[in-house]
């Protein structure tokens, strides 16, 4: 255990030695933002809408009580959305979808000499690699964790209003009612952290595979569920230290 | 002239290198042969320091690659050129990208002098035309064309090919073999190949080193192999019944 630690802080050491020029980086930054958060977007928004709808009739099925008011239902969406949802679902969601997209891709390459041909042109491969995965990492989650959070309450709105459970005044009334802009913040940064965790675990995780295609399945397993872990036990420590 | 001297390595107690020496002389194509599993690709990748050996040195025109600073050992990355097994092309590049990478990375070359370089050596090795194509849509003998166009790019003065001929048919390995003798001829390169292909050995080898479990049994050249008396080496080089026959009708 202590070794494999040992092992990713070196590898993260690696990343920022033996850099490249910046055009090297910069180009393959905006690659890796396309791979990584435009075409997120799309499970990001489908997974947030869906999850705000559910918080949003879940709240309300359980809110029995006369003596609480309907606007909490939108309140509640709210918070869960900004706190949780947006952020380590998404991370979580992603861990898997991003997570094995770069576990795959790097163990592949192991497998099939391409990084030893980047290493003996003379090229930091790991910093060639991942160092812009992770750059795209933690400039495009938290992006994806706003719009994560904007649609989720959207979410939250839609199946409130139409199914007739909370009426538009109340909702909106609701996720108005004492809003602490800083929770947006913990989401930025929750999101930031959990992007820089899932795009190292993976990529080291592919980064050291060996074998052959089963070995490269087994990293991509191996950095979704690691990841998984690191997100959660990282929600646990932040949600400690912001709140 | 590359020189290797002394190379061991092992994994996990498993001796796979011991005391290997020997020297590769510019111009001329060697041949490191053996079975499957003596350590051929490992002091391949000693040599290119993708493995690092616990004793040993590999001497580039006298340079030590393990000790050197390390701006000496960019400068002889640099000069290295290596055709990798299955190609090694990079999956998301076309070929053009590909065989221009090390340019792109390694040079300051004004954008039509890559492009015009690259076009050569796609013309060089027989792929015009075919720039555009991913990897995933050329056969496996033009990814080795392209490795070798990669290889040649920058102008190496050490040349490295692992195994050339692993899974192309026959006539394709001798083109291939052709190919990289000419390179060799024509740019007076030091052209270090792993192989066990005989085929290869008979008529491309002007060095041949033979391995066996990891030592260095036997070296000579293609004139020379047929008449060894290395048992494990007629071993080899005799389960090609042709070659048994050939033999034969020597004696």
């Amino acid at each position: 255990m202590f070794s494999i630690v040992g092992r990713y802080l070196i590898f993260l050491g690696k990343l920022f030695t033996r850099r490249e020029t910046f055009r090297v980086y910069w180009n393959r930054f905006l690659d890796e933002c396309l791979n990584i958060g435009i075409s997120s977007i799309f499970i990001v928004a489908i997974v947030a809408v869906f999850i705000g709808a559910v918080t949003c009739v879940q709240t309300r099925a359980n809110l029995v009580s006369p003596l609480i008011p309907v606007y909490i239902v939108s309140n509640i969406v709210r918070d869960m959305t900004l706190l949780e949802l947006s952020s380590t679902f998404m991370c979580v969601v992603l861990a898997g979808k991003v997570g094995s997209n770069i576990a795959g891709e790097l163990g592949t390459m192991k497998i099939t000499e391409q990084i030893d041909a980047l290493e003996v042109m003379g090229i930091n491969s790991a910093s060639y690699l991942v160092l812009p995965k992770l750059l795209a990492s933690v400039f495009t989650f938290p992006m994806l964790a706003i719009l994560s959070g904007f649609l989720g309450i959207m979410g939250g709105y839609l199946a409130g209003t139409l199914t007739g459970i909370i009426t538009p005044e109340d909702y909106i009334y609701g996720i108005r009612y004492s809003f602490i802009p800083f929770n947006v913040f913990i989401a930025i940064i929750k999101a930031f952290v959990f992007g820089f965790l899932i795009s190292t675990i993976s990529a080291f995780k592919g980064y050291y595979t060996s074998g052959g295609a089963l070995e490269v399945g087994q990293a991509s397993t191996a950095a979704v569920t690691n990841s998984c872990i690191a997100v959660l036990i990282a929600d646990y420590l932040l949600a400690e230290l912001l709140t | 002239m590359i020189e290797i001297k002394h190379i061991s390595k092992s994994f996990n107690d498993r001796q796979v290198l011991d005391n290997v020496s020997g020297v590769f002389k510019k111009g001329q194509t060697s041949l490191v042969i053996g079975a499957s599993g003596t350590g051929k690709s490992v002091l391949l990748k000693c040599m290119l320091d993708l493995v690092r050996p616990e004793q040993g040195a590999t001497l580039y025109d006298g340079r030590d690659f393990y000790i050197g600073e390390e701006e000496e050992k960019k400068t002889i990355r640099r000069e290295m050129g290596v055709l990798f097994q299955g190609g090694a092309l990079f999956d998301s590049q076309t070929v053009h990208q590909n065989i221009q990478f090390p340019l792109d990375m390694l040079t300051e070359m004004p954008e039509a002098e890559k492009k015009d370089r690259v076009e050569f050596c796609l013309q060089r090795v027989g792929l015009e035309g075919t720039g555009s194509r991913m990897p995933s849509e050329i056969s496996g003998g033009m990814k080795k064309r392209v490795g070798i166009a990669r290889a040649i790019v920058m102008n190496p003065k050490y040349l490295f090919c692992d195994e050339p001929n692993s899974g192309l048919d026959p006539l394709t390995s001798i083109k291939i073999d052709e190919l990289i003798k000419e390179i060799t001829e024509e740019y007076g390169t030091t052209t270090v190949i792993i192989t066990h292909d005989m085929n290869s050995v008979l008529s491309i080898g002007d060095y041949i080193m033979f391995l066996y479990k990891g030592k260095k049994l036997w070296e000579g050249t293609s004139q020379t192999i047929l008449d060894t008396t290395v048992p494990e080496l007629e071993e080899f080089v005799f389960s090609n019944k042709a070659l048994m026959k050939m033999r034969a009708e020597k004696r």
